[in-house]
């Protein structure tokens, strides 16, 4: 359904919108796709269902339920939700992976809207190769089209060392060249496909590879989660966007010695946390990020 | 910042401890297990081979040197070795680049380098 100008004010107004340029006009002038409906989804990233320390999350079993419940409420439902990785906080214990994997995707069952895309997070896949997330979620990799838009599902965290490894880059090449280069592209990914701050662990070791694959691609963008908290870049083109994440912020890159979350605040709760909406206007081709609180104000 | 490496590829890779010692440096020992390399600083000389000889205690770690782009695997079950020479005084910090668990980003350590 599209969304009238009306509710998109209003959704607006929950959140920071930020205007995302694709290549305007391209559709038109390539002569390639015809125009298709715009159309709305949510990221919701890093909601690390297992994480527990009072002094950086206190609500560590409410935050995503109040996101649920503030999704559930939006007088216009997305046509679906993305969930962007480390679904659950690692654990050393298998059962306890699959445990915590199967009682998130319950509490996400609480969502309205009925279609819900996983990706796997280092924290969920790291040290099994992604096995439980498999069992539980489905592939790591994978493709689905919405109206018009190709979306892309990359692994880059299955593989511990951060990569996307060569038999992902070459499915991923494969995936590319079904698609016509003035196709509309939504790369979905956990860790960043670019050296944000390798230190930290925020990169994909092959990213690069990736990257210039996509190059020639005019009207792709990536949108990512793993470091908790909104970042925006380009790599020539293409945009790459960070999603905030739902249980324990970070801090900026480099801006500190070590990567150790930001404490919880009484007075601004769940400050840096939160979630997106994504517009996508087709006759545009352009991307509207909505980035919505847990609780409005903050 | 210049640095000697010991092979010429983009990326350095470990190298054999027995010419570093005909260079004549000593072996440090490090091991690595989850979430600490122990010692973890560790001070050096700048311009003379260092032979650091890794042992991880439970899984698969990683060793990274940023500022030199050096890095190993360190495997369960051998010793890895890795040859160093550090062109400059100042501090080179290292840590593992493959995920190992909930507290990874803990796994860091310095190398001091004096002239």
């Amino acid at each position: 359904m599209p969304i009238c100008r009306r509710e998109f004010l209003k959704l607006a107004g929950l959140g920071s919108a930020i205007m995302v340029l694709g290549s305007r006009g391209l559709l038109q002038a390539a002569g390639g796709e015809q125009a298709k409906d715009d159309f709305f989804f949510l990221q919701i990233s890093d909601t690390h269902w297992g994480f527990n320390d009072p002094a950086v999350n206190p609500d560590s079993k409410g935050t995503l339920k109040k996101a649920i419940a503030a999704a559930n409420s939006l007088t216009v439902q997305p046509d679906f939700v993305v969930f962007t990785g480390d679904l659950t906080h690692t654990t050393d214990d298998p059962k306890e992976r699959r445990r915590r994997m199967a009682e998130v995707k319950e509490i996400i069952g609480g969502l309205k809207v009925r279609d819900i895309k996983f990706l796997a997070g280092e924290h969920d896949a790291g040290l099994d190769n992604g096995e439980a997330f498999q069992e539980i979620f489905g592939k790591t990799r994978y493709t689905f089209q919405h109206k018009g838009v190709n979306f892309i599902v990359v692994d880059n965290v299955s593989d511990p060392t951060s990569s996307i490894g060569d038999a992902g880059l070459q499915w991923l090449q494969g995936e590319l060249a079904k698609l016509d280069p003035a196709s509309r592209i939504i790369v979905l990914t956990h860790r960043p496909l670019f050296d944000l701050y390798p230190q930290w662990d925020w990169w994909t070791r092959d990213g690069s590879k990736a990257v210039d694959m996509l190059m020639p691609y005019k009207n792709a963008t990536v949108l990512y989660g793993h470091i908790h908290q909104e970042h925006h870049h380009m790599t020539g083109h293409i945009p790459h966007h960070a999603a905030k994440g739902m249980m324990l912020p970070l801090p900026a890159p480099g801006s500190v010695p070590k990567r150790v979350p930001i404490p919880w605040n009484p007075a601004e709760p769940y400050k840096g946390l939160g979630y997106r909406g994504v517009t996508a206007k087709a006759a545009k081709g352009e991307y509207l990020l909505t980035e919505y609180p847990i609780v409005k104000g903050v | 910042m210049t640095c000697m490496l010991v092979s010429l590829s983009g990326l350095a890779e470990a190298a054999d401890a027995a010419d570093a010692q005909r260079q004549g440096s000593e072996a440090i020992k490090i091991t690595a297990k989850r979430f600490e390399y122990s010692p973890n600083e560790i001070h050096v000389k700048k311009n003379v081979p260092v032979v650091i000889e890794f042992t991880a205690l439970d899984r698969l770690h990683g060793f990274v040197v940023p500022q030199l782009n050096i890095r190993s695997n360190i495997e369960p079950g051998k010793i890895t070795r890795v040859t160093i020479v550090f062109p400059d005084a100042g501090t080179y910090d290292f840590h593992c680049d493959i995920f190992c668990g909930d507290g990874h980003e803990d796994m860091t350590g310095k190398f001091i380098v004096e002239e």
